[in-house]
């Protein structure tokens, strides 16, 4: 469903991608796994747009990315963004209702705010933070609010950039089972960054390492423990030695 | 150093120059072009409006009241060096509606708002809320820029128009009661002395800083640099540029309103 072929991006003199290729099915949770720095969020932002690559090519059903109509091509999508990216200025629910309060998809004020307080549900807040501001949340229940917010218009395609990030163990859990019921139940095709090995057993169908610009390693996720991949091998046992440098 | 070091120190200072007119060109077609195009958030420019108009009215006032009160003193000791004290009304008046309401108006205004739009929108950027609103399918310009400019460019002549009126009461104040002219004669020289054209043309001059303000406030907050240093020098890129365009451009609307 989703292609990338060779995409290359730098920042300045840093190359970041230097010819990532990778494949997403329709309905399938691809999990990309990296070192700190090594570009996994830019690789997310390439395909919406939001950083435009310098060279190669990303298609969405066949279909050039650039070529494609914004608004329908956007509506499509949900992404939950590292660092929350809530807007400060609007209260908890019209955050999470944002799409539902305006444009192609505007509903009644009340009806969006019912929607948005059983979203809040799922990713385990209450109602009461509901209006609240994004300045008054922990930095845990914030990334829950941008989760909320990432799938209340049901998208069809998912990013989430380190949704368990940050959350105590047994919310990381829940939130790993979202994640999961999503694609599974909804039909959504989820590509997720995460550091956390215990998510990406949960959440995976398919694995990809990220390392010095390129996939070093794509499998299913019950290959991963006997890839024989170097770099995998010392990313998901958390080795200081091995191929990849602890000084990046 | 090289020889020609000067040499290229000030063509690359002209080629940098040359290329924020560039984007600041750019920017300005992108904001006119959605202006008219929807879909359009009046909720945005409703709040824009009140924080732009509404909370900047007591910086305004004040600034503008003792203003038309110091003009006041200057033009009676001014004028007194060749008896024509009298003109003190008539000249506060002209002076206020036609440059310093507008002006002083402008300056706060840009000090105030040109900063905080800066520094919200800067913000916003800094921390991906702008990349959001884009996979939310909102157009940044639309959702932040076309209401802030709209709102401005809508406050500014209100603003500068109860300035007017405040700045004039300065100089009616002082007038009255440290120089001893008569209230009533005070008012009819400023009523009857003052034409159409000197407010209109105060006011449409309000508008251009208005649209100046905001305009500036949000591409400087748009291309704001990574961190808290990055908005911290958007917010005074905004300052300053709007201040001083605000001035080139009151030059040349002078020049356009008064000079044929
Ligand atoms: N807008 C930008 N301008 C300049 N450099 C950038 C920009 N965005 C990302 N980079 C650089 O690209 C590199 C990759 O960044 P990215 O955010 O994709 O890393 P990441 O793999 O997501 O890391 P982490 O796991 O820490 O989130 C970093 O070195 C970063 O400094
Ligand atoms: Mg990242």
């Amino acid at each position: 469903m989703i292609a990338m072929q060779d995409v290359h991006k730098a920042f300045g003199p840093k190359k970041v991608l230097r010819g990532v290729t990778l494949d997403v099915a329709r309905g399938e949770s691809l999990v990309i796994i990296g070192g700190s720095g090594t570009g996994k969020s830019v690789t997310i932002k390439c395909i919406l747009g939001l950083v435009t690559p310098d060279t190669g090519l990303i298609t969405l059903d066949g279909q050039d990315v650039r070529r494609a109509e914004r608004d329908a091509f956007l509506a499509r999508f949900g992404m939950l963004f590292q660092g929350g990216a809530l807007f400060d200025s609007l209260s908890v629910w019209q955050n999470v209702a944002f799409r539902l309060l305006r444009g192609a998809l505007k509903r009644p004020r009340a009806e969006a705010r019912e929607i948005a307080i059983e979203k809040l549900r799922r990713v385990g807040l209450t109602p009461d933070v509901a209006d609240l501001f994004p300045a008054e949340l922990s930095g845990g229940m914030q990334k829950r609010v941008g989760l909320a917010r990432a799938i209340a218009a049901e998208p069809e395609i998912i990013f989430f950039d380190e949704p368990t990030t940050g959350l105590d163990p047994i919310m990381a859990g829940v939130i790993n089972d979202l994640i999961r019921e999503i694609v599974v139940e909804m039909g959504a095709t989820a590509i997720t960054i995460t550091h956390d090995m215990s998510s990406v057993r949960a959440i995976a169908d398919k694995v990809a390492m990220l390392h010095d610009g390129v996939i070093q390693w794509t499998g299913p996720v019950a290959r991963m423990d006997t890839s024989g991949d170097p770099f995998v091998e010392q990313f998901i046992h958390g080795r200081a030695e091995g191929p990849i440098e602890a000084v990046r | 150093m090289h020889p020609l070091a000067p040499v290229t120190a000030v063509g690359r200072s002209t080629l940098s120059m040359l290329a924020a007119i560039g984007r600041v060109t750019i920017f300005l077609g992108a904001t006119l072009t959605h202006l008219v195009r929807p879909p359009f958030y009046p909720r945005e420019f409703l709040s824009a409006l009140l924080s732009i108009g509404w909370f900047s009215l007591p910086v305004v006032g004040l600034t503008t009241l003792f203003t038309g009160g110091a003009l006041a003193l200057q033009i009676y000791a001014g004028g007194a060096r060749f008896n024509a004290e009298a003109v003190v009304p008539q000249i506060v008046a002209i002076g206020m509606v036609r440059e310093l309401g507008p002006v002083l108006t402008g300056l706060m205004v840009a000090g105030r708002v040109a900063a905080s739009i800066a520094a919200e929108v800067g913000t916003m950027k800094v921390t991906e809320q702008i990349d959001a609103l884009v996979t939310l399918s909102t157009n940044p310009m639309k959702y932040l820029t076309v209401p802030r400019v709209l709102a401005a460019t809508l406050a500014l002549p209100l603003l500068a128009a109860v300035g007017n009126v405040i700045g004039i009461l300065g100089g009616y104040l002082v007038g009255t009661t440290r120089l001893d002219f008569n209230a009533a004669v005070y008012l009819t020289n400023t009523v009857d002395f003052l034409e159409a054209a000197d407010v209109v043309s105060g006011l449409v001059k309000a508008a251009v800083f208005g649209f100046i303000v905001a305009l500036m406030g949000c591409y400087h907050g748009m291309n704001s640099g990574r961190g808290a240093q990055g908005v911290g020098r958007a917010t005074t890129n905004a300052v300053v540029s709007s201040s001083i365009l605000i001035l080139a451009s009151n030059y040349l609307l002078t020049e356009v309103f008064f000079s044929a």
